[in-house]
């Protein structure tokens, strides 16, 4: 199998043995050791957890520690690998994370408890009831930025908060333990937030953990329309 | 955001207003378009002229608001300079339509 | 190159597309029937300028521009205003249907 990578100064091409049940990141993980020592690429849990390994793949932003290569391998039988779009480059496959996680913190990602106290006790909110449902829809995103590289507004608008941002602002407007929910609701309004998504969905069909940040952000649109109604 | 809401407003708007237009259209192009048909409409017509009224109203601040998230994505034309350009646009265009509408009521 | 191949996309494309041309058209429209006020002769001259193959092929393609924006924004507003998060991509070849559709309603009963 033939594999090319963006590296610092264009593409290399390099020659893999196809193996069963090989993923993306086990290439590159063979052309490292193998091959390419100086090789940069970041992973840590090999098991879809920590959402460091994405990259893009044949043009697709992908986990791939999570990703057979017999799935997303071109018609030609060639791998092409690429770091993640939309974010600043440090070397080969590495990107810089900053931007996108700074925008969680301004899209007001952070749990602020009612009347500034984590209660003693347990807030119960029942699995079954709405409020629940509506608060998990969200919850499991690992932060991995394939959302974020699959989103054109953010190419268009490099302040726009992006959609993991707004899912997880999205998250928390719904909790209901939550006491943060105006200024969270500013923070993502106007053209650097949701109103400038145009539901083009890249997100929401690219979330290796079949969330959907689209509806996340159509759910914030709403809830700020009718505030001002 | 406002002009966002301003966009779905009218969108709502014209989401019945487009439906009852291309029907009209559907209906009105059978045997080919003449004045006098469509006079025999709209002359006179309080009802259509309110229609149209509304209709052009929304119509002219719709495609305003939607050219201006347009040249902001893809010119980088943004700003409060470029908004109020766009508003304008979008008034001076539906007031065309309103005159259109009065027109076809009056003639 | 981005990654685009999806339906809600292109979905996207076509919306944006068809409102960029029906937001460009829309004044010639209104001054087109903005004759109207210098009385029906008038209106009647313009008319009988555009009546040509192309100007009704024009007309076709303008009629199937606005259903196809009436669907898709239906579409987004669905999902939006509605919460419909999970029926998109039919709802894309939906409004495809639609625009298709009312064309060739167009077609049937144009002349």
């Amino acid at each position: 199998m033939k594999v090319r990578i963006q590296r610092d100064g264009g593409m290399a091409e390099y020659a893999v043995a196809a193996r069963a049940s090989q993923t993306v990141l086990d290439v590159v993980t063979e052309i490292q050791r193998e091959q390419a020592p100086d090789l940069a690429y970041r992973f840590a849990c090999r098991v879809g957890m920590c959402g460091s390994c994405a990259m893009e793949v044949n043009g697709v932003a992908r986990w791939t520690c999570r990703t057979h290569v017999s799935r997303v391998v071109g018609a030609d039988g060639v791998l092409e690998l690429r770091p993640l779009a939309n974010l600043p480059v440090i070397r080969d496959l590495v990107t810089d994370m900053a931007p996108f996680f700074e925008k969680w913190s301004r899209a007001g990602g952070q749990f602020v408890p009612k009347d500034g106290v984590v209660p003693a006790e347990f807030a119960v909110v029942p699995p079954a009831s709405p409020q629940r449902r509506e608060a998990d829809a969200g919850i499991e995103c690992i932060g991995c930025g394939v959302c974020y590289a699959s989103c054109d507004i953010v190419s268009w608008n490099a302040d726009y908060l992006g959609p993991a941002a707004m899912n997880r602002a999205w998250t928390l407007v719904n909790d209901e333990r939550d006491g943060a929910r105006a200024g969270r609701l500013r923070a993502v309004a106007g053209d650097a937030g949701c109103h400038s998504c145009h539901s083009t969905q890249g997100c929401t069909e690219r979330c290796p953990k079949g969330l959907d940040p689209s509806g996340a952000i159509a759910g914030l649109k709403r809830t700020i329309f009718w505030g001002l109604a | 955001m406002r002009l966002w809401a301003i966009q779905r407003v009218t969108a709502a708007v014209l989401a019945l207003a487009v439906a009852a237009h291309l029907a009209t259209i559907l209906y009105a192009v059978r045997g080919g378009l003449s004045a006098a048909e469509i006079l025999g409409r709209t002359r006179g017509a309080e009802g259509w002229l309110l229609f149209y009224a509304v209709f052009a109203l929304a119509a002219g601040l719709h495609g305003a608001v939607g050219l201006r998230n347009v040249a902001a994505e893809w010119l980088g034309w943004r700003g409060l300079r470029w908004d109020a350009t766009w508003l304008a646009i979008g008034a001076l265009t539906a007031a065309l339509g309103i005159r259109a509408a009065w027109g076809l009521y009056h003639a | 190159m981005r990654d685009r191949r999806h339906p809600a996309y292109w979905g996207f494309v076509l919306h944006r597309a068809s409102g960029v041309a029906l937001a460009l058209f829309l004044p010639l429209h209104f001054w087109a029937l903005g004759q109207a006020i210098h009385g029906a002769a008038a209106l009647d001259g313009f008319l009988r300028l555009v009546d040509h193959p192309l100007f009704t092929l024009a007309e076709w393609g303008l009629v199937v521009l606005l259903a196809l924006h009436l669907a898709g924004g239906l579409r987004v507003m669905a999902l939006e205003f509605l919460g419909w998060r999970h029926r998109q991509k039919d709802l894309v070849a939906a409004s495809a249907g639609f625009a298709f559709g009312i064309g060739m309603m167009f077609l049937l009963h144009v002349g």
